[in-house]
C-alpha cells in the first residue's frame, strides 16, 4: 500500500517559487491499477516521482507498506527504488546496450550473479514476447517494442509496485492498446500494483480500477473508474470528459501521440 | 628517389617513431589526468549528478587557464617542473611532460562535453532502479557516451600530433622538427615535403581510425 499524507511540493524555479503539489492525500491499495489523470502541467509527473523519491516533498509524508520513507537516504533509498519498477514516456532505454543488457541493468546494479541475470532477463523478455529481439539495440525496435522492453526491465527486481509515467503517450493507438493490455496482464497475473499516469481518459478507462484527477497540483476527484466516469464530481473532470465543454472532446479519444520517439 | 631514401629514410623513420611515441605517450597521460578531471567537472556541474558550484567553478578556472596558455610558452615555462618529473627537459621525455600538461585540460573539457550530452532521462531511469552515483558514472555516463569519447580522443590525438612539431624546440625530434630544420634552416624542400606528407598521412590514418571505431561502437 502506498500512502501520501498531505504531500506538498514547491519548486524554486528561476522565476520564483512554484507550487507543483498541494496537500495531496492519496491511498493506493495493493493490487490496484491506479490512474492519475490531468492535463499537461497539472503535476502528474511530479506526483509519481514522489513515490520512489526521485523528488522529495517539501511537506507531508510518503508511506509505503506502513514504512515512512520520506527521509530515506543512501543505501536504504537505493534499495527502496530498486523495489519499485518504473517506465517512462520516452522509454529511456540505454542506447548502447542490447535489449538483453537493458533488462539486466537493474540486476547488475544490485550486483546479482551475472549468469543468473541473463537467465532472468530472458525469462522477462519471454513474458513481454520479445525474447527473439534480445540481441538487438533499442534503435532497432518500434515504439511499442521499446516500451515492452522497458516494462521487462522494470520488472527485473520483482517489484511490488510499478510506476508508469505517460507510458503510452508516445505510441499510436493500436500500440497503446497492446502496451496497456501488457500492463493489465502484469497487474493481474503478477500482482504488481500499478500507478498509471496519463493525460488520456480513454487510457485510464481501459485498464484502471481507480482514478484520481489532478489539476494545478490538487487532487480534485478520486474514486473507482465507474464512479468517475458516470458521476464526475468536479468541474475539471467534467471538462476532461467533454461534458459541458466543447474543447474537451478531442482529449478523450486516447492514444494520441505527444512527444517524440527515440 | 632511391638515393633520397638512402640518405633520409632513416632520419624520417626515426622522426616518425619520435612523433608517434610523443603523441601516444602524452595522449595516454593526458587521459589519465583529464578523464577523471572531466568526469568530476561534469558531475559537479549545475544539474549534474552531484552539483557543487564551488568545486565546479574552481575546476572550470583551472581547465580554462590550462587551455588558454599558448603551447610554446607552456613548453618553456614549465621546464623546471618537467625536470622535476622526468629528470630532464630535453628529448622525447622532456616533450611528453609539457604535451601532457597542455592536453589534460583540453581532455577534461571534451570529456565533460561528451558526458553532458547523455540524455538526462537515462540518468533519471538509472536512479529509479536504485543506481548509486558511481554506478551511473560508469554504467550510464561513460557507457552511453563512449562513441563521443572516442571521437574526442581522436581529436586530442591529432591536436597532440600537431603540438609535438614544436617539441623540436627542446630537441625531442619528430617529423615536425625535421620539417622545420630541413625546410627553413637548410632549405632542403624535398626533406621538408617528405616529412609534411608523412604527417598528413599519419593524421589521416589516425583520424579515420577514430571515426571508424566511434561509428562501429555506436548503436544509436
Ligand atoms: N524541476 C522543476 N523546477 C521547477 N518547476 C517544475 C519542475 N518540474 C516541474 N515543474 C513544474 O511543476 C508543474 C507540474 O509539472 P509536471 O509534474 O511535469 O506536470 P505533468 O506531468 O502533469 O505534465 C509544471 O508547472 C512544471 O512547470
Ligand atoms: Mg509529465
Amino acid at each position: 500500500m502506498i500512502e501520501l499524507k498531505d504531500v506538498g511540493k514547491v519548486y524554486n524555479a528561476s522565476d520564483g517559487d512554484h507550487r507543483a503539489l498541494d496537500h495531496i492525500n492519496l491511498t493506493i491499495a495493493d493490487g490496484d491499477m491506479f490512474g492519475i489523470i490531468g492535463e499537461s502541467g497539472a503535476g502528474k509527473s511530479t506526483l509519481v516521482r514522489h513515490l520512489n523519491l526521485l523528488e522529495r516533498p517539501t511537506e507531508g509524508r510518503v508511506i509505503i507498506d506502513g514504512v515512512d520513507i520520506t527521509d530515506f537516504q543512501g543505501k536504504e533509498l537505493r534499495e527502496l527504488r530498486a523495489s519499485i519498477g518504473m517506465i517512462f514516456q520516452n522509454f529511456s532505454l540505454f542506447q548502447q546496450r542490447t535489449v538483453l543488457q537493458n533488462v539486466m541493468f537493474p540486476l547488475e546494479i544490485r550486483r546479482e550473479p551475472k549468469a543468473q541475470n541473463a537467465e532472468r532477463a530472458h525469462e522477462l523478455l519471454r513474458l513481454v514476447n520479445l525474447d527473439d529481439k534480445a540481441k538487438r539495440y533499442p534503435s532497432e525496435l518500434s515504439g511499442g517494442q521499446k516500451q515492452r522492453v522497458a516494462s521487462a526491465r522494470a520488472l527485473a527486481n520483482n517489484p511490488r509496485y510499478m510506476l508508469c509515467d505517460e507510458a503510452t503517450s508516445a505510441l499510436d493507438s493500436r500500440t497503446t492498446m497492446q502496451v496497456l493490455d501488457l500492463l493489465a496482464d502484469i497487474n493481474a497475473n503478477l500482482g504488481v500494483t500499478m500507478v498509471l499516469i496519463t493525460h488520456s481518459l480513454a487510457v485510464a478507462r481501459r485498464v484502471c480500477n481507480r482514478i484520481a484527477v489532478i489539476d494545478s497540483g490538487h487532487i480534485v476527484e478520486e474514486g473507482t473508474t465507474d464512479e468517475v466516469f458516470t458521476n464526475p464530481q468536479s468541474e475539471v473532470t467534467r471538462e476532461l470528459l467533454g461534458w459541458g465543454s466543447d474543447s474537451a472532446s478531442d482529449r478523450a479519444d486516447g492514444g494520441d501521440s505527444e512527444g517524440g520517439e527515440r | 628517389m632511391a638515393e633520397f631514401f638512402d640518405n633520409y629514410g632513416a632520419l624520417l623513420a626515426q622522426g616518425t617513431i619520435d612523433t608517434l611515441v610523443m603523441t601516444i605517450a602524452s595522449c595516454i597521460f593526458a587521459y589519465v589526468i583529464g578523464l577523471p578531471l572531466g568526469i568530476w567537472f561534469a558531475v559537479t556541474a549545475p544539474g549534474g549528478l552531484k552539483p557543487n558550484t564551488a568545486v565546479n567553478t574552481v575546476l572550470g578556472w583551472i581547465i580554462n587557464i590550462g587551455r588558454s596558455i599558448p603551447f610554446i610558452i607552456l613548453l618553456v615555462a614549465i621546464i623546471p617542473f618537467t625536470r622535476l618529473v622526468v629528470g630532464t627537459s630535453l628529448g622525447v621525455p622532456g616533450a611528453v611532460v609539457p604535451l601532457t600538461v597542455a592536453a589534460a585540460p583540453f581532455v577534461a573539457r571534451i570529456v565533460e562535453q561528451s558526458l553532458a550530452e547523455v540524455d538526462k532521462d537515462l540518468i533519471e531511469a538509472a536512479h529509479s532502479f536504485g543506481s548509486s552515483n558511481a554506478q551511473i558514472v560508469v554504467k550510464v555516463l561513460l557507457k552511453e557516451s563512449l562513441p563521443s569519447l572516442v571521437r574526442g580522443a581522436a581529436i586530442t590525438f591529432v591536436n597532440l600530433f600537431g603540438y609535438s612539431a614544436m617539441a623540436g624546440t627542446v630537441g625531442a625530434g619528430g617529423l615536425g622538427d625535421i620539417a622545420i630544420r630541413y625546410g627553413y634552416q637548410r632549405f632542403q624542400g624535398d626533406v621538408m615535403l617528405a616529412a609534411v606528407i608523412l604527417c598528413v598521412v599519419l593524421v589521416q590514418v589516425f583520424q579515420s581510425l577514430g571515426d571508424w571505431l566511434a561509428r562501429s561502437i555506436d548503436k544509436r
